[in-house]
């Protein structure tokens, strides 16, 4: 169990300058993300797409942003739970008890949601019965990728990740490159090596088809699958791999009794409190009158749920606002003065 | 106002009177139309705002731009007819648009 002063969820842009202003003003916190890497959307999303409204930054990408704020962040000892999505949500005598989907667990006053549009979750196959050999049969991650040696794999995708796995896993399986298009998007070479793999016959490749269904009673044994004049071809497997990308899925926050709108959480703008006393909700994912989803009004949200947490982590302590240009206490946080 | 026919899964119809100059994708989510995610809010980096345009209006429309047909990749069961609705700049030439909505977005 970590007890922790302030658990954020979500190692966004939000999230990121929240632990800065929670460390400054002398909490402690640990950040949990879904993702394998800080950034959130920003890097996720558009990692090298300019950004023109961050004050003060005329111009940067997503991913100048999050290495901006990291460094904003050396100065204090932050620790990142990344690959960990928080299941659980307990309360326990005033205070929240934290599960993540590792078995972690925490234990804090205050619970910072900076969840963006919820976590990213690999997109899945459209038809229903996929579900039935999910992983089992069909995967979309690839953990282990011993267990495809000698097998018939059929992987879909257009993207670095599917031709990817194509490539590396013709050296010891049978593969179906199957795609709903001719044009890839995976980068020239990726693209050039994986062609040239299907001219030495290594991999079998499939354009303009996706996938209609799965057959298969205990064990997945082939696919059908159907191109645009809907006809439909029908291919032997033992394993199916799907990489369409990540999605953003709301997930178990939905399960925690927060007062939502559509996917996102309602709060004050006093605290960014949500119904529930001690989690606060910032960033793209609360919601209020006028709210802006743009990044300045997660950092000003995060700011003023902070100063809240203080309240929580610290009942008989007083809080003082103090500016960085001048108070000692601060400029000492920041490592400027002894 | 541009009339703009959008029609959910199920069949059920919804004609709708959307400002020139706004996109398919706000039309829908500003008069809380369901079937439209839209999760990154029109900056193409989702495809939870897919739509199929009905086959008359399909050639009408702008040529995709780079990076829509990639995003379309990653729809929910794309086709053909598939654009990615936060990319359609509504405008007098599209008045009475008819787009059809995904069983699902993701």
């Amino acid at each position: 169990m970590i007890k922790t002063d302030a658990l954020i969820i979500g190692a966004g842009p939000t999230g990121l300058f929240t632990a800065h202003q929670l460390k400054l003003i002398g909490l402690d916190c640990e950040i949990v993300d879904n993702l394998d890497k800080i950034g959130g959307q920003c890097i996720e999303l558009y990692p090298d797409k300019p950004i023109y409204d961050i004050p003060a930054i005329s111009e940067c990408t997503g991913e100048e942003l999050t290495n901006n704020l990291i460094n904003q962040l050396k100065p204090f000892d932050v620790k990142f739970h990344l690959n960990e999505r928080v299941e659980e949500v307990k309360n326990n005598n005033g205070r929240w008890e934290v599960k993540t989907n590792k078995g972690k667990s925490f234990n804090t006053p205050n619970i910072i949601i900076a969840g963006g549009v919820g976590s990213f979750e690999p997109r899945k196959f459209a038809p229903k019965d996929c579900e039935k050999f999910e992983d089992k049969s069909i995967f979309y991650s690839i953990k282990d990728k011993t267990i495809f040696k000698d097998k018939i794999v059929s992987i879909f995708g257009g993207g670095d990740s599917a031709l990817d796995w194509a490539i590396e896993l013709s050296k010891n399986s049978i593969i179906n490159l199957i795609h709903r298009r001719d044009e890839f998007r995976a980068a020239q070479s990726t693209t050039d090596k994986m062609n040239e793999l299907v001219k030495k016959k290594k991999i079998n490749l499939y354009t303009k088809y996706q996938l209609k269904g799965v057959r298969g009673t205990e064990n997945l044994e082939s696919i059908d699958m159907e191109n645009d004049n809907k006809e439909v071809k029908n291919l032997k497997t033992d394993f199916v791999l799907g990489f369409f990308g990540l999605i953003m899925q709301l997930g178990p926050i939905a399960n925690w009794g927060l007062n939502l709108n559509k996917k996102t959480i309602n709060v004050d703008t006093e605290k960014f409190e949500t119904n529930q006393k001690g989690i606060y909700a910032v960033g793209d994912i609360c919601n209020y009158p006028g709210k802006l989803k743009l990044i300045l009004s997660g950092f000003h949200e995060g700011a003023l749920a902070a100063r809240a947490c203080f309240k929580l982590a610290r009942p008989n302590e007083k809080y003082r606002f103090e500016f960085t240009t001048t108070s000692k206490n601060l400029l000492k946080r920041l490592g400027k003065k002894e | 106002m541009v009339k703009i026919v959008y029609i959910e899964h199920d069949g059920k119809s919804h004609s709708i009177d959307v400002k020139s100059g706004l996109t398919v994708m706000e039309g829908a989510v500003q008069n809380n139309l369901p079937g439209i995610d839209a999760d990154c809010g029109g900056s193409m980096a989702c495809a939870t705002c897919h739509v199929y345009v009905k086959e008359e209006w399909f050639n009408k429309l702008p040529k995709k731009e780079d990076g829509e047909e990639d995003m379309l990749d990653m729809a929910f069961e794309p086709n053909k007819f598939s654009r990615l609705s936060c990319q359609l700049t509504v405008t007098d030439e599209l008045d009475g648009l008819i787009v059809q909505l995904p069983s699902k977005q993701a």
